[in-house]
């Protein structure tokens, strides 16, 4: 049984979640779409807050809202005019993209209905995973631990930065 | 009232149904990009779920989704980098107008 607070608090997560994300596609303003993605990462992050991953939450903060969505509005404003509203969808493209987004969801639907012993899973009860756990996990090198993942994407941000300057830089 | 997997999954599979929407019907690359993040989202958001609920005492999904979200922030700016080069070369990041590459 889950207390009142946290039905409440998942209505209004999963609630701004929906709305949210249809607004970040629907909308005709690009800058718009920016912001109501930002609040779909920030709902994202309450709701790992919500399943008691707190350092995943703060991650998602962090790395998403801070970091992507800046660079989203940055490159907005570097290439289009704010004001400026993308012309209405011809009709054969909105049928093609709702065509296809109805057939995932419904298989993708179907799939989730078809497995329901699993899909009505109660909450197990778990510690909040400590920091020290969090970080043994992500340093260490035995059996289930990341030391290795770690290190292939430090690499792979530096060829990111590398790759970033060459692209974008002036010649 | 228990909230169960299924909760969570559904608010889920319509943000991906969302880029996938957005991901066709749009033309601006910046817009399509946008897409792709709700898309990349989804996916994290199944991960820790499946992760809290079925495995409680392992962190497999939730490294899996911090791996994830580097990987998106590093693909994103690679990206940005592009679309701002394309925009200086072009005047233009419409996706139907983009056809210097095309063979």
């Amino acid at each position: 049984m889950e207390s009142v607070g946290s039905i409440i608090m998942y209505v209004i997560i999963a609630l701004s979640i929906v709305v949210f994300s249809v607004l970040t596609v629907t909308t005709r303003k690009i800058l718009r779409s920016a912001t109501y993605l930002l609040f779909t990462l920030f709902a994202t992050a309450a709701l790992y807050f919500k399943l008691d991953y707190e350092f995943l939450g703060a991650v998602q903060i962090a790395v998403y809202a801070g970091g992507i969505v800046v660079l989203f509005v940055f490159s907005i404003l570097l290439t289009s005019h704010p004001g400026h509203s993308s012309e209405k969808l011809v009709s054969r493209k909105r049928v093609l993209g709702l065509t296809l987004a109805l057939a995932t969801l419904v298989i993708a639907g179907y799939a989730l209905i078809s497995r329901c012993s699993v899909m009505f899973a109660k909450l197990p009860e778990m510690e909040n995973p400590a920091m020290s756990k969090i970080g043994e996990t992500l340093m260490g090198t035995g059996a289930g631990e990341y030391l290795l993942p770690f290190e292939a994407i430090s690499v792979l941000l530096l060829a990111c930065i590398i790759g970033g300057v060459v692209v974008a830089r002036k010649r | 009232m228990d909230i169960t997997v299924i909760y969570y999954l559904v608010p889920s599979l319509i943000m991906f149904c969302c880029g996938v929407y957005g991901f066709v019907t749009r033309k601006n690359m910046i817009a399509m990009l946008i897409s792709l993040e709700l898309m990349l989202n989804s996916v994290d958001i199944n991960f820790v779920v499946f992760n809290r609920y079925l495995f409680p005492h392992q962190l497999e999904g939730m490294f899996f989704t911090l791996f994830a979200i580097a990987i998106a922030a590093a693909e994103t700016a690679l990206a940005i980098a592009i679309i701002i080069n394309i925009f200086r070369a072009s005047k233009n990041i419409d996706v139907t107008d983009v056809t210097k590459m095309k063979f």
